[in-house]
């Protein structure tokens, strides 16, 4: 049954009084060759009793596990009050509303979501929200093309230290209107883009993209970068962990005018991993942007009688009032996690977030010490750390993992296929929610899988490269 | 009925035009165009030394209605933009065709200036677009 209240008689006579024939008709501004053909690889529908068994048979293969992966999507404690509030049926909804009147519970709700953000990253304006944080990512990159007032270059320098799935999204995006992402190398022993390293004369662009932490979980010398992008009359894109915020340098302040906007991925706020989705992404940018920001803002006002109210602002340059013209496409938001967002960030409130903080860090740190202390583990790169970090192995990554997840951990992230230059690397991550035993839990099983493993007949070829 | 001054030239997009002693043209929008438009809350306006062809969107005014992109009347070189506009918007609804002006432009070729609508078309345009 389609879900939509309009018989055929209706649309008829409202395609008359509009005067087009059919529906169609109304999505003649869309070239003929970049329209879809339709759902050609969809499978035919099913019936309710048959998806509910068969969510039911792929949930059951959900195994509760000890997780070390992090690279993008970290594992946070989620106080028991977040999505007990955020599920309340006055909250449960994905969207930013439009209503002001009927909707003012929502529109506080994210306009204090909006000075949250835009208090843990030193910037001036936050949006409501986007999809995650590659898509923020894509969008920043677009805003600062346009925002970019001293440049019209299309270049943007793109570290590759920042996540790899980030730039293959923000590639997809922006790929089509033109813009040239140019990759800069990192220093192999920091694991870190070296100011030292960065051209003097680097030509005309629009923006830099710098990390912090970067893919690698170091710490990019954010002062030195920010300073230099400016110098070059380019604009400065953080792409931030909002969780370091806590422990780290807000963007705002980064070097001497700091950071032009911040976007990243909301997840470690509230979301739970739950197999990669829903996530949000956020993203913040100085006042002198605000109109070349995408997205929904709530701006907060006075109605007639002087009484604090919410709405919608800056709507003139989006995608229902400009229509090709809008500044994106975005149209709404992931405004449910944001609300489960917006009740973490509350409850833990700024010293509970600088403790969640500064025990990832402290946990991340003493997992790299035990596991770099067995014979056969390099920790990798030289430079501080927020809450991951880079091993080498010597022996084959994916025969390690697989045999530590029949014991139920997730060994980390492997950086095989993007980082081959590498060699044989895992990315590691403990949060807080892992305990000292856990930690040793880890590097027991990796000690007895070792002797296991170089006990084998064959002897076994590192994938060194 | 709007104002239509006499002495400016008009385009279809509703700006209007006025040639100044210099060479360059003084660009605005019309006491018409700001009327559909209402009340402005923002004007992005044109960088210095940047060149336009004819029609292209050169700038951005913002009401509380819609943004709408304003367009260059001629080929040319923008030789200045009403700084003023950025603290106060609204000059362009109250003085369309004075201090609300919104870009200044050298045209390249100034016989194309003639090619523009003069202000008995231009009124012709909105009272049909009324009706």
């Amino acid at each position: 049954m389609p879900f939509i209240p309009h018989t055929d008689d209706d649309v008829r006579n409202m395609l008359d009084a509009i005067g087009v024939k059919t529906i169609d008709e109304l999505f003649d501004e869309i070239p003929a060759e970049l329209r879809s053909k339709g759902l050609e690889v969809t499978p035919q529908g099913v019936s309710e009793m048959e998806i509910a068994r068969l969510m039911q048979e792929r949930a059951a293969q959900d195994e509760v596990c000890l997780c070390f992966a992090g690279g993008g999507a970290y594992e946070h404690h989620i106080p028991a009050a977040v999505w007990e509030i955020t599920t309340r049926g006055e909250f449960y909804s994905a969207y930013t509303p439009y209503q002001a009147e009927a909707s003012q519970g929502t529109l506080q709700l994210l306009y204090e979501y909006q000075t949250m953000m835009a208090s843990l990253t030193g910037m001036d304006v936050s949006n409501a929200s986007m999809y995650d944080g590659s898509s923020a990512l894509a969008e920043a990159v677009l805003m600062a093309v346009r925002a970019n007032r001293k440049s019209k270059s299309k270049r943007i320098l793109m570290p590759r230290t920042v996540h790899p799935s980030y730039r293959k999204v923000v590639h997809t995006i922006v790929n089509g209107q033109g813009i040239v992402l140019e990759e800069l190398d990192y220093d192999r022993n920091g694991g870190f883009i070296d100011p030292e390293s960065l051209p003097a004369e680097p030509g005309d662009f629009a923006a830099l993209v710098i990390p912090q932490p970067n893919f690698f979980g170091s710490l990019e010398e954010v002062d030195a970068l920010t300073d230099w992008a400016h110098q070059h009359n380019a604009l400065v894109i953080a792409v931030v962990n909002p969780t370091s915020l806590a422990i780290l340098k807000a963007p705002g302040e980064w070097g001497t005018d700091g950071a032009d906007i911040a976007c990243g991925e909301g997840q470690p706020m509230g979301a739970p991993l739950s197999s990669g989705g829903p996530y949000f992404g956020f993203m913040c940018c100085r006042q002198t942007y605000v109109r070349q920001m995408p997205g929904r803002i709530i701006g907060g006002t006075v109605d007639l009688d002087g009484k604090q109210g919410f709405t919608l602002t800056l709507q003139a340059r989006e995608q229902h009032i400009r229509r090709s013209k809008a500044t994106s496409n975005i149209c709404t938001n992931q405004g449910l996690l944001v609300t489960a967002a917006t009740i973490y960030m509350s409850l833990i409130g700024p010293a509970g977030l600088e403790k969640v903080a500064a025990a990832s860090h402290a946990n991340t740190t003493a997992l790299v010490d035990k596991l770099a202390s067995l014979d056969g583990v390099i920790k990798v790169f030289d430079r501080p750390l927020f809450h991951e970090a880079v091993l080498q192995f010597d022996l084959p990554i994916e025969e390690i993992a697989r045999a530590l997840s029949v014991q139920g951990i997730v060994a980390g992230v492997s950086l095989v296929d993007d980082y081959p230059e590498l060699g044989n690397c895992l990315l590691v991550c403990a949060t807080e929610t892992k305990t000292e035993q856990d930690l040793d839990t880890y590097k027991e099983n990796l000690e007895r899988i070792f002797v296991r493993m170089q006990s084998a007949k064959c002897p076994v070829e590192p994938k060194m490269k | 009925m709007s104002n239509v001054p006499t002495e400016l030239r008009y385009t279809k997009t509703h700006e209007w035009v006025a040639r100044n002693d210099d060479g360059t043209l003084t660009v605005g929008i019309t006491e018409h165009a700001q009327e559909l438009l209402g009340d402005m809350v923002f004007v992005e306006i044109p960088e210095e030394g940047t060149t336009f062809a004819a029609g292209d969107d050169c700038a951005v005014v913002e009401s509380v209605k819609a943004a709408s992109d304003i367009y260059s009347p001629v080929v040319g070189e923008v030789t200045e933009g009403n700084e003023a506009l950025a603290d106060a918007p609204e000059t362009i609804n109250n003085d369309p065709y004075g201090d609300g002006w919104i870009f200044k432009i050298k045209p390249e070729d100034e016989a194309e200036i003639d090619e523009l609508m003069d202000s008995d078309a231009y009124a012709e345009l909105i009272a049909a677009e009324e009706h």
